[in-house]
């Protein structure tokens, strides 16, 4: 099943997938149990001429430790996963770097639109421009963007670096990431935003550093 | 068969004459048995009206762009000679998950086997209130045609997804769609007006109506989790209904609660729907569950193991599916640091739920178990239970759930978790009930042959589909070919698809069955499955009054199945202690 998960290209996405990994191995083997207990005694126990069924209710304590001691397990395995949990959620949602590069982002019916700094590096000044359905960003660098939307809630997702965060209308959401590999990646709307939604496709572009600032230098806006 | 007390602590409304006219017997019916037929008959037109819609938007998904075969018919701008547009498939995507929420599943599990089952199962001649009875199914009634016509309206039917999260669906302007969403809020208003009135029935029969010696820990757990799905939904539909009062008035008179360029929020409508909206799954769940374990006893001839665990932690679940609902909202924008708070008590439901899928797993230690119909359907309904329980643990947890939300992952999980529930608990209890209800009973050999059929495309339809979802395909996408991510998924679609076929025309052994059997089959015997509990003590069907002989004495506990130095290997409810 972990398989099926797509390349990872951000810092904290291998956290996600360790965690991923954790459960998965956690709950597998709760199930296996389950679902083959409930087929062997499916069959072992089948209506055989001259053997009646065992009448025992689960009523005293000791009968129902046999449910109870495994949902005690299933509890210790809960909280661990819990305990494993928060810091991973807290990297990506909570603990946001400092000294990020900040980039804007809007999105509306049906298409994302990003806001770069510009030749002088500072968001809000004169010379930011904006890029319909395309987010560049250098590689290996820690980039913060700030996004709302126009119209309805939609959903900024990337796959690959596994970061998704609604997209509201009314208020800033951030999202925090730092891709480490270069390329293109797609960029969907996770949210349902009407009937336009199954277009709103951006893409990450991940440069080289060097890339990076001439791509920001030709895209800058004549003074 | 036990000695018959006089009726006790029974209320005066329950007992009403018979009724003789053909209009007061079968349309305008206070008779719970008759209106549990009525409610049948809603929840299995509209799961069929549902399980079509998905066909069509499986068959857009597996091909898209291409006419779906048999449905030529639809007249633009609804489908354009066979071929789905994308605003129809958010209609389609939207009223499937409605329908099957709201006008299948808890009509049929509630409405209809609730209803039919719960007075005979307390030794009741009818619910305590039956004119208000008949005033619930009627409002289903009536909301059911108010959402069908909102696929008739200017604009369709609603598109914003069965969740109706705001902005999007607080201005038509935002999906196209006008009067069709109005409406579909009115009928979800009628439908959640209809099941207050019906829990008021199930609670107040329940605690008022028992027969003597029928104390609370001597009821079936079907009572149980019916009066626990009544609590629930009692208890939660409130903000729901606030909030739909809201959307309307935002859609029609200007007002703005959701719409935040007038000063109103985005998230409110989120918390307002998902505080019920957790529970509600649970009014869905539990009563699934309590027709599993109705039937494993008597197909297993041992009592249930743990009742009373199975109690307790039923209602622990009922508690705590009050603090969860913000794990459908990790990435909704609200404050971060609630995340873990809401992933500790959501991971903590899994505790309760371990515990009743355990008590039913030891339940068939040592067992006698007969794999008639219904003890397929019910153990089908256990093992994909157990899928939908442990894919619950990563979308519960936040940092997992940042990744899977919005995912077919999410999908999937309550695939395995309100189908379970609503189809094959549905369709077990429809096997196990079917003599009781309808005096005949069901063809054993197309059963059989109709659970597995559906058991294996229903499994072909959502495995694949935990897969795609860890792959990172997101929902309610009308063509997933324009991304390249998702394009080698296209062969997974089309096998879905073709499972979802196969599903769909599976019914059709049913149907057959059921006229066959209506129509020429044998007579049932009163208790044709030597079942102890108090609907087999009486009639198949039961004549009105469900009990001629009087109101039943109860003796024993529900479950009493090869009691050791019994006769038989199954002992009444109503087998008095010291019989000889």
């Amino acid at each position: 099943m972990l398989s099926w998960l797509p390349e990872n290209v951000s810092t904290y996405g291998g956290d996600i997938d360790s965690l991923f990994a954790i459960i998965y191995y956690i709950v597998g083997v709760w199930f296996l149990a389950a679902e083959g207990l409930l087929l062997y005694f499916i069959v072992r126990y089948r209506r055989r001429e001259g053997r009646p069924a065992v009448y025992v209710r689960g009523a005293s304590l000791r009968q129902l430790s046999w449910v109870l001691v495994p949902a005690a397990i299933v509890l210790a395995l809960d909280l661990f996963i819990d305990y494993k949990g928060h810091p991973v959620w807290a990297r990506v949602k909570q603990d946001f770097p400092p000294d990020a590069l900040r980039i804007g982002g809007t999105a509306k019916q049906f298409n994302w639109a990003f806001t770069y700094p510009g030749r002088d590096g500072e968001l809000g000044t004169g010379d930011d421009f904006t890029m319909d359905n395309e987010l560049h960003v250098p590689v290996d660098q820690n980039v913060h963007i700030a996004v709302e939307s126009q119209d309805v809630i939609h959903s900024f997702f990337i796959p690959v670096i596994r970061v998704k965060q609604d997209v509201l209308p009314g208020r800033t959401t951030n999202v925090w990431f730092n891709a480490r590999k270069t390329g293109r990646y797609e960029l969907p709307c996770a949210e349902l935003c009407g009937f336009g939604h199954y277009t709103m496709r951006g893409f990450l572009v991940v440069h080289s550093p060097e890339e990076y600032r001439q791509w920001i230098e030709s895209r800058t806006p004549a003074a | 068969m036990g000695t018959h007390a006089p009726a006790h602590g029974g209320s005066q409304h329950a007992d009403h004459p018979e009724p003789t006219t053909f209009w007061s017997k079968y349309v305008f019916s206070v008779d719970h048995k008759v209106i549990g037929k009525q409610y049948l008959g809603i929840g299995v037109f509209w799961a069929v009206a549902g399980g079509l819609m998905a066909y069509v938007f499986r068959w857009q998904l597996a091909w898209p762009e291409t006419p779906v075969p048999a449905f030529g018919w639809v007249p633009e701008p609804y489908m354009y000679e066979g071929v789905v547009p994308p605003e129809f498939y958010n209609s389609l995507v939207t009223m499937h998950g409605t329908i099957m929420v709201f006008f299948a599943a808890m009509p049929i599990l509630l409405g209809a086997f609730g209803n039919f089952v719960l007075p005979l199962q307390v030794g009741a001649p009818d619910m305590a209130f039956p004119r208000l009875n008949m005033l619930s199914v009627w409002t289903l009634g009536v909301a059911s045609l108010v959402l069908l016509s909102s696929f008739f309206v200017e604009g369709g039917a609603a598109a914003h997804g069965w969740t109706g999260y705001a902005p999007l669906s607080a201005d038509p302007i935002y999906t196209g769609v006008g009067l069709g969403g109005t409406l579909w809020l009115l009928a979800l208003a009628l439908e959640f007006v209809s099941f207050l009135m019906g829990g008021v029935n199930f609670l107040v029969t329940t605690i008022n109506m028992r027969a003597p010696g029928l104390s609370f820990w001597r009821l079936p757990l079907f009572v149980w989790m019916e009066v626990t799905a009544s609590v629930l939904f009692l208890l939660s539909v409130g903000p729901l209904v606030a909030a739909a009062v809201m959307l309307m008035l935002d859609r029609t008179i200007g007002t703005a609660f959701f719409l935040p360029d007038r000063g109103g929020d985005a998230l409110l409508w989120q918390h307002l729907f998902w505080f019920f909206g957790h529970p509600e799954v649970y009014v869905i769940m539990l009563p699934g569950i309590g027709i599993v374990l109705e039937i494993m006893p008597v197909f297993s001839r041992k009592p249930i193991f743990g009742y009373r665990a199975i109690i307790w932690a039923t209602i622990v679940a009922g508690a705590l599916s009050f603090i969860v609902w913000a794990h459908h909202m990790f990435v909704s924008g609200i404050d971060a640091r609630l995340a873990t708070p809401f992933s500790i008590t959501t991971i903590l439901i899994s505790v309760p739920f371990a515990v009743m899928v355990f008590a039913m797993i030891a339940s068939l230690w040592g067992a006698s178990i007969t794999l008639t119909t219904p003890m397929l359907f019910a153990l089908g309904m256990l093992a994909a239970f157990i899928v939908g329980g442990v894919t619950g643990i990563p979308l519960g947890t936040a940092a997992t759930d940042i990744y899977l939300h919005d995912t077919y992952f999410v999908l999937a999980h309550f695939h395995y978790t309100l189908f379970p529930a609503a189809i094959l608990g549905g369709l077990a209890g429809l096997y196990y009930w079917f003599p009781k209800m309808f005096g005949k009973q069901l063809d054993e050999g197309l059963g059989k042959l109709h659970f597995w059929l559906t058991f294996v495309s229903y499994n072909c339809i959502f495995i694949p589909l935990f897969t795609v979802g860890i792959a990172g395909h997101h929902r309610r996408i009308y063509n997933p070919y324009e991304y390249e991510f998702l394009k080698p998924f296209q062969p997974t679609h089309q096998f879905v698809t073709w499972a979802a076929v196969v599903l769909v025309l599976t019914q059709l052994i049913l149907l057959v069955n059921v006229v066959r059997t209506l129509v020429a089959g044998k007579k049932a015997t009163d208790n044709p499955w030597n079942a102890n509990t108090l609907e087999w003590a009486t009639a198949s069907p039961p004549p009105h009054g469900n009990f001629p002989n009087g109101v039943p004495q109860v003796y024993r506990n529900p479950y009493e199945y090869s009691v050791p130095g019994a006769a038989e290997d199954w002992t009444p409810q109503t087998a008095p202690r010291n019989a000889a």
